[in-house]
């Protein structure tokens, strides 16, 4: 793989969409670009097409600090069994909506 | 796909209901409910004319656009002149049905040839494209660069025939420019990125240019047609200046030189918009039409 004939891939980028209700961008997947406003015209091409959207982020996947999944319990099992920190300790009146 | 991501993109996709997979599909008439009477004083058979003159352009140029798939360096390329191709392909649709009923109100009795015939079953001296929508790319430069060219000048049109006095001309024209916007982009972000790119690339880039420039000067050729349409077509030279302005800007951004090369010789006087063709055309038109040809009157 050090032979400077192999082609090297374009960097990855993750593509984030927003629909058109105000909700939150959320991650739709990622792709390949040689730069971001690249990647920003092949994420209206690959995850708009069917009117998803009206407002598009790239990251470069390299740019992403990610927890690791040998972390996994360290990081998340602790708040595991802590069910104090839900409130779920009280009765919800009957008249009271939208709960 | 986890499906949590699946389901996530399924429901931005859901919003608008419209299941359609791609514009062109999912219906048989492209200007269905909408009145296409030919507005009072304007010339019918120039306005159909007109509109199978701009429908070819579209046609053509999408057939040579969807002959690059599978073959482009990148899958997402691929998407990407794909949906051009595509956007094309739907503005051929209603410019050739906009022409079939032009037609058919100067015939009266008939409602005029609908899409498909116009698409499939006229003769290669009667398509009316200009030259430039029928050549071969030898390669990707030729692609970014044709397709500089072609949606920029297009994109001139169109701004042009925004308030036609053909409601159904500008509605299609509004539509297009949006789509061919976004073509322009496309193309001018590949030919500044390959112009001001390697060595290898710019010479390339500049090759192809030079190449295509001998089909640039047809563009903005005066024809009749468009003059007997005064307030409903616009005038092709009148475009000539928007279009060097932009091919300015882009290639100073890319580092090329201007393209010198003559214009391609007229055969006659004659050219692309008179039914004189490259020999291109022949082979574009044998691959478009045969299978409308060996099954006509399929439905699919």
């Amino acid at each position: 793989m050090e032979d400077a004939q192999v082609r090297s891939e374009w960097p990855l980028y993750e593509v984030f969409l927003r629909g058109k209700r105000g909700l939150n961008h959320v991650h739709v997947g990622s792709l390949h670009a040689a730069d971001p406003q690249m990647a920003l015209h092949h994420a209206r091409d690959l995850y708009t097409r069917r009117n998803e959207g009206v407002s598009i982020w790239v990251v470069a996947s390299a740019d992403i600090t990610a927890s690791s999944p040998d972390e996994k319990d360290p990081f998340f099992a602790p708040s595991g069994d802590k069910v104090y920190r839900h409130p779920t300790f009280y009765e919800i009146p009957d008249d009271v909506p939208h709960m | 796909m986890t499906d949590d991501e699946f389901t996530a993109y399924h429901d931005l996709a859901d919003e608008t209901g419209d299941h359609r997979w791609a514009f062109g599909t999912g219906f048989t008439d492209p200007l269905e409910g909408i009145d296409t009477s030919v507005p009072d004083g304007v010339n019918a058979a120039a306005l159909a004319a007109y509109c199978l003159m701009l429908g070819d352009d579209a046609l053509i140029y999408s057939h040579r656009l969807q002959q690059w798939m599978t073959r482009l360096p990148e899958l997402e390329e691929e998407t990407a002149i794909a949906n051009i191709a595509l956007d094309l392909l739907g503005q051929a649709r209603m410019l050739l049905a906009r022409a079939g009923r032009a037609e058919g109100a100067v015939l009266a009795e008939s409602t005029g040839r609908s899409e498909d015939q116009l698409a499939f079953f006229r003769l290669e001296k009667d398509f009316r494209n200009v030259r430039l929508a029928e050549h071969a790319d030898a390669d990707f430069a030729q692609l970014a660069g044709r397709l500089l060219i072609f949606s920029t000048w297009r994109l001139a049109l169109l701004g042009r025939l925004h308030d036609s006095r053909d409601p159904v001309l500008a509605a299609i024209a509004a539509k297009g420019a949006k789509e061919l916007a976004y073509h322009r982009d496309y193309a001018a972000q590949w030919v500044i990125r390959l112009g001001d790119g390697t060595e290898l690339s710019r010479t390339r880039m500049q090759a192809a240019l030079d190449t295509l420039w001998p089909l640039v000067d047809e563009l903005f050729r005066a024809d009749t047609v468009a003059g007997d349409l005064p307030g409903v077509a616009a005038d092709p030279a009148g475009l000539r200046a928007e279009f060097d302005d932009v091919l300015g800007t882009v290639l100073a951004a890319a580092t090329l030189d201007h393209p010198g090369a003559a214009p391609m010789a007229e055969v006659a006087g004659k050219c692309g918009r008179d039914g004189v063709h490259t020999e291109a055309l022949g082979y574009v038109l044998a691959e478009l039409q045969s299978v409308a040809r060996a099954h006509p009157d399929a439905a699919w």
